[in-house]
């Protein structure tokens, strides 16, 4: 776990909350898909908070974009995008951020760099190498993280984006988020290595590991990513090793793995660790915690109201949004 | 008006169209420093450097994907694909990615790119070289389908793809590029969604689009010499298609044949076919007459190639036979 000492209290703040919203977030979006209000696939995020947090902290969103995979809510809360219209799409109502036709694998803000969402297996990897392009080309200064799972790291799409981006001097920064199942099948099974971050020297690239558990880690390493992406115009690689905590969708009941083993994790659990490490500190109590926790499930709860009130979208819907 | 080939019109409206506008890129295999592997792009990586005329490794899947990337972020990229047969493995792109991207943003992004290149039939190539596949691409709502016969269309209708502000594919082919035709030098654009009525006649009403059409012409004047006038439909825009045009030249002759080099199941043509005998029932005078590709992989053998693909005979018989003159 790295230390915490050098951080500004209320970045370490925002850093906690942000990360416990998504969880009751997530608990809150199993729960309503459970009483059949969310649909079709639903990969939750529970486990893997600090990835999506310790990531887009390391980010100016004013220059920078973010792209991710079907399991997105994470990194749509962490880029700020609102809850409700988020829980809504979820809901398919027409206040959802996709209007409805996206549900939770595409979720979308073009206003904050988040670029989606995407259901196919590695399938954003290229298009964010060419975000990263249109960075190059207009010389905007940004970078472009792109996040995608352990099971995308075998597809043609991310071999050969990782050359590309080398080639073309690209600013984008590839992020696995290794939680260690391709949907029912454990990583070492079906991969010839189990150190992915070595698969970036092969292009060239700067890979490295880095432990998902601690949001810390997450951060400064991304904040080493992201400059090197800025300054040098030399694209990175880092695997990122962390545990969800649910299925792989909500349809899995994830037997594949022992107890033992999520209990494990759940001992290193990112919030926890980071509220433990605050509280040593003391730059925060537990009475704050419970009040902040309050908080966040009220504003869950405020968007599964506003879910629950919004209108299914009218029929005529269905024709728009194809061309523009 | 100056006579130029196909590979130069179309260098004339990428050439335009990257004057006009900064955020216009060409990229794909071969198109820079070799000059394009069907000369289309000769010249430009001179003129426009290596930002905006790009070489690209043997990628399709990449290079696609990152064209549909840096489109949904404001630029306007053409992707040539060295063929369509190549761009079978970047399909994944156009279908769930270029075509999808407005809908799943719920119209928050648009995706204004080109893929063009060589598609369809070539020679002496045999099965994996030799295909039509645009009958892949007018499946997929969120895309537009392009394609022209003519230099003048070429020039007319890529720029009005380069300026469209959804992913347009644009089909060429790989035969075709030394045909030659009058292009004005001046500015000009082709809407889509428009046929043109290349011959007009009475009798029976012949439709197809890209390579064919020079044989639906050589037909309409074999068929005059019989006394029978045909009308020559080129579709131009596959998507969106301009089912209007068609329908009334079928009112006007009540007999029609529909080519397409493609293989017969579920292709343009057929849909073309079972639009016209859906809606024009009434006043079709005898059954819409289709000849396709035969329904096999192109051989290698050049009788056997030629003889698998549409032929001016071919389209004759169709037509005599739609009009009962068989014999």
């Amino acid at each position: 776990m790295r230390k915490i000492d050098s951080y500004d209290k209320d970045f370490l703040i925002s850093i906690l909350r942000e990360m416990n919203f998504i969880r009751r977030f997530e608990e809150k979006a199993g729960q309503m898909y459970g009483l059949k209000k969310i649909g079709g696939f639903c990969h939750l995020y529970n486990g893997q908070e600090a990835v999506a947090i310790g990531a887009v902290k390391a980010l100016d969103m004013k220059t920078d974009y973010i792209l991710t995979g079907y399991r997105d809510h994470g990194h749509a809360l962490a880029v700020g995008m609102d809850p409700n219209a988020i829980m809504a799409e979820l809901y398919g109502k027409s206040t959802g951020v996709s209007r409805g036709k996206g549900g939770s694998m595409h979720m979308f803000d073009v206003e904050k760099h988040m670029l989606g969402g995407n259901g196919i297996v590695g399938g954003q990897i290229p298009v964010a190498g060419g975000v990263a392009l249109m960075q190059a080309y207009k010389g905007t200064g940004g970078a472009t993280l792109v996040f995608f799972g352990d099971g995308a790291i075998h597809q043609g799409s991310f071999h050969e984006t990782l050359n590309l981006a080398k080639i073309w001097n690209l600013p984008v920064v590839f992020i696995c988020e290794n939680n260690q199942y391709g949907m029912g099948t454990s990583y070492d099974r079906v991969s010839s290595v189990t150190d992915y971050s070595i698969m970036g020297n092969s292009y060239g690239i700067p890979s490295w590991q880095v432990d998902g558990m601690d949001v810390i880690a997450v951060y400064e390493e991304l904040g080493k990513a992201v400059k090197q992406a800025k300054e040098q115009a030399l694209p990175a690689f880092i695997e990122i090793q962390t545990y969800r905590y649910k299925g792989h969708s909500m349809s899995d009941p994830a037997k594949y793995r022992s107890k033992e083993d999520l209990e494990a994790y759940k001992q290193k659990d990112p919030i926890l660790g980071l509220k433990a490490r605050m509280l040593d500190a003391g730059l925060i109590t537990d009475e704050q915690f419970k009040e902040w926790d309050k908080e966040d499930k009220k504003r869950v709860q405020d968007a599964i109201e506003f879910a629950d009130k919004s209108p299914e979208p009218p029929l005529s819907d269905m024709y728009e949004d194809i061309l523009a | 008006m100056a006579i130029i080939a196909m590979r130069e019109a179309l260098r004339q409206a990428l050439d335009e169209e990257m004057t006009r506008d900064e955020n216009v890129l060409l990229m794909g295999e071969e198109v820079a420093q070799y000059n394009g592997a069907y000369k289309v792009s000769k010249g430009l990586w001179e003129k426009y450097g290596d930002k905006r005329v790009i070489d690209t490794p043997i990628t399709e899947l990449g290079f696609t994907g990152v064209a549909v990337g840096a489109a949904s972020v404001g630029l306007r990229p053409v992707v040539e694909w060295m063929t369509f047969q190549f761009g079978l493995l970047a399909i994944d792109q156009i279908i769930n990615n270029a075509a999808k991207l407005r809908h799943m943003s719920g119209g928050q992004l648009k995706v204004p790119m080109v893929v063009r290149g060589p598609n369809g039939p070539a020679e002496f190539l045999s099965s994996q070289h030799s295909q039509s596949f645009a009958s892949y691409f007018m499946h997929i709502p969120g895309i537009k389908v392009v394609a022209p016969s003519t230099p003048y269309d070429a020039k007319g209708l890529l720029k009005t793809a380069i300026r469209d502000d959804n992913p347009v594919i644009f089909l060429e082919a790989e035969m075709y590029y030394g045909w030659t035709g009058e292009v004005p030098e001046e500015e000009y654009t082709i809407p889509f969604g428009k046929a043109a009525i290349r011959r007009e006649g009475e009798h029976v009403t012949l439709v197809s689009f890209s390579k064919p059409m020079k044989m639906l012409e050589e037909a309409a004047e074999e068929l005059a010499k019989e006394g029978i006038s045909a009308e020559v439909i080129d579709i131009r825009s596959i998507r969106p298609l301009d089912e209007e045009t068609i329908f009334g030249s079928v009112r006007k002759t009540n007999h029609v044949v529909v080519v397409d080099e493609a293989w017969p199941q579920a292709s343009v043509g057929s849909h073309i076919s079972g639009l016209i005998s859906a809606k024009c029932f009434d006043d079709l005078d005898a059954p819409v007459e289709f000849v396709s590709s035969e329904d096999v992989p192109m051989p290698y053998n050049h009788t056997l190639e030629l003889e698998v693909q549409p032929t001016v005979a071919k389209i004759v018989a169709a037509a005599k036979k739609t009009l009962y003159r068989e014999g």
